[in-house]
């Protein structure tokens, strides 16, 4: 026997999310739903499965291609599963003048990964501007933000990683 | 020297609780929404008109020229959609009104609602914005349950709705089609204008696109009046303005600056920027978020305001201003930007999809001393054919991406020739292979 997608209460919240954000939308515009869908679908599974997205896509009355499309344009959704703990180090201008690239030539030898690598604990990225330029440089750790940083500060945030 | 104007739109900033109902109220707001509805949708128009508010976003257009661009004899529903992806690199300020102070766009919301006749607003949020996404979800709750948003505003029979929707990290999704795309469910792909979005909008109705910090301004011009905000400003551009300030100074930040405040009193400024990191100069200041043209550090007597940096076939777009000290490679800094701009390219139109990756190699080959004579001029063509310099409206491409990826390689060239050229001859970068920047405090 195949074993369900969603645990029921995966499946409950779903349900319930799901129907409340339709709500915001007209009747026959189910399909704006698509990146709040695809939100509730990562912060369940922690990424996009293609079942997921299969799912997705019936509820919302589109083809699964598009739902694909979708998922595959924006960054923050992950259609292959990342590490536990997806690192986005913002190498733009503002951070690169305040160090950014010694944060992350710093972090790749401290975790073992080039840029752009994954493993089962973490996913290093390098990323685009994320508005701290003022507290320049700055990572993110999955949704966490963190600013204002230092080789020690990010040494002290990784250590307190469970 | 220009000090720092009375501040309005960060005025509750630092306080304890400034995010919530009860301090808002507390410091005035909502003052401005009561005045508001006393008045005719009509006289609110011509009020923002008169305080000649402009975009906050980066084009700079007149908010209530725009207003007044959605048909009144439409029967469709009109929308209000409001731009909160802020995602130009070296831009962070509607961060912090979200952060410190969301019930002054709400109310901004409010306002603009009631003017245009709007009913549901749905506010676009980037989606890396996780603590403002839960300040603005916790301001939406209260503007609900304190009768503001819901069946009647304030007592008047009035109905809005306000939703916040997260994006998911794309930066195209700033430009207002592109928003639309993606508030319908889709990738953010840039429509073909006209129709413009006050006409054919979100799901193909009438559709007011206004910027957080736009949105913001709307209480003060409604509770203190069109003339007093006018004044703040230019004969053309009212209000103060709030700049981003980054790079290599001593004090970045986001500043309320009034309009003329030029570059070089922002970074100096004891109240602004304090000046350079010690032993270093500037060298180069970038005055409107990456997208804008580059400035060598003699020109920076310009005031950081819509005209005269037009005036400078500049661009004062979203308040970046991004320092770089005579340390900083200009090839490995135009290297970056560009590799944002391909990073980003929707992939929509051909001359920013490839061009934009053109750019990005020949950068790449350049700084790692493998450029060869020529290569500066392929360049500058590559950046040509995706927009012309000097712009000439629209580039080649549907949204401005393409022109705003072409204007930094255009003007970092015009200014620093000498620096790529020399990259070519000797073969090398001359500031060094070393990772570039310093830490904060106490640095190098």
């Amino acid at each position: 026997m195949v074993s369900p997608f969603f645990t029921p209460e995966e499946q409950g919240r779903f349900d319930r999310e799901l129907s409340e954000v339709l709500g915001h939308y007209p009747a026959d515009r189910k399909s704006a739903a698509m990146l709040p869908a695809l939100h509730l679908l990562q912060s369940l599974k922690g990424w996009l499965p293609p079942e997921g997205l299969r799912l997705v896509a019936e509820r919302l009355e589109v083809s699964p291609a598009r739902a694909y499309e979708v998922a595959t344009f924006y960054v923050m959704f992950h259609t292959v599963k990342p590490g536990k703990y997806v690192v986005d180090v913002c190498t733009n201008l503002s951070c690169s003048l305040r160090g950014a690239e010694t944060l992350l030539r710093h972090l790749e030898q401290k975790l073992s990964l080039k840029s752009g690598d994954a493993n089962e604990k973490f996913t290093l990225r390098e990323t685009e501007c994320l508005a701290s330029c003022g507290t320049a440089p700055c990572l993110q750790i999955n949704e966490d933000h963190y600013e204002s940083l230092t080789l020690q500060k990010v040494d002290e945030l990784f250590a307190r990683l469970p | 020297m220009t000090t720092q104007p009375e501040k309005v739109i960060t005025r509750n900033w630092g306080k304890p609780s400034s995010h919530t109902l009860l301090e808002y109220q507390r410091a005035g707001g909502y003052v401005g929404l009561k005045k508001a509805l006393a008045l005719t949708p009509a006289q609110i128009t011509d009020e923002v008109k008169r305080s000649n508010l402009r975009g906050r976003g980066g084009a700079g257009f007149p908010t209530g020229l725009k207003w007044s661009f959605v048909p009144k004899d439409n029967s469709k529903p009109k929308y209000l959609a409001v731009n909160a992806d802020e995602s130009e690199p070296g831009t962070f300020k509607d961060r912090y009104i979200m952060e410190y102070d969301p019930h002054m766009m709400l109310e901004g919301i409010a306002i603009a609602a009631y003017s245009l006749d709007v009913h549901t607003c749905y506010i676009y949020i980037r989606g890396e914005f996780k603590l403002q996404a839960e300040r603005v979800d916790a301001a939406i709750r209260e503007a609900y349950q304190a009768g503001i948003f819901g069946k009647t505003m304030l007592g008047k029979d009035f109905a809005l709705d306000c939703y916040l929707v997260r994006g998911a990290g794309a930066y195209i999704c700033g430009e207002e089609t592109a928003l639309l795309e993606s508030l319908e469910g889709k990738k953010g792909w840039p429509r073909l204008k006209p129709p413009f979005p006050a006409v054919v909008g979100l799901f193909g109705s009438p559709t007011v696109v206004n910027n957080v910090e736009t949105l913001a301004s709307l209480p003060h011009i409604l509770d203190r009046g069109a003339a007093w905000y006018a004044g703040l400003g230019t004969d053309k551009s009212g209000g103060t303005r709030l700049v981003c300030l980054s790079g290599s100074v001593n004090r970045p930040g986001v500043y309320e600056i009034s309009l003329a405040t030029t570059v070089k009193e922002l970074i100096e400024s004891k109240e602004f920027g304090q000046g350079m990191p010690p032993g270093r100069k500037v060298k180069a200041v970038i005055p409107g978020g990456s997208s804008a043209p580059v400035l060598a550090a003699n020109e920076l007597d310009v005031a950081l305001e819509f005209e005269a940096l037009k005036a400078k076939q500049n661009m004062a777009g979203s308040g970046g201003v991004i320092v770089m000290d005579d340390a900083t490679c200009m090839v490995r800094s135009l290297w970056r930007v560009a590799r944002f701009y391909a990073e980003e390219s929707c992939g929509q139109c051909t001359p920013c999809r490839e061009g934009t990756a053109w750019q990005t190699r020949i950068l790449r080959k350049i700084e790692e001393g493998r450029g060869e004579p020529g290569d500066v001029d392929i360049l500058l063509g590559v950046a040509t054919a995706i927009a012309p310099f000097p712009p000439i409206g629209l580039g080649n491409t549907i949204c401005a991406l393409g022109d705003a990826a072409a204007l930094p390689t255009h003007s970092f060239v015009a200014r620093f020739r000498d620096e790529f050229e020399a990259h070519i001859t000797e073969h090398k970068c001359p500031f060094g292979d070393r990772p570039w920047g310093h830490y904060g405090e106490g640095r190098a």
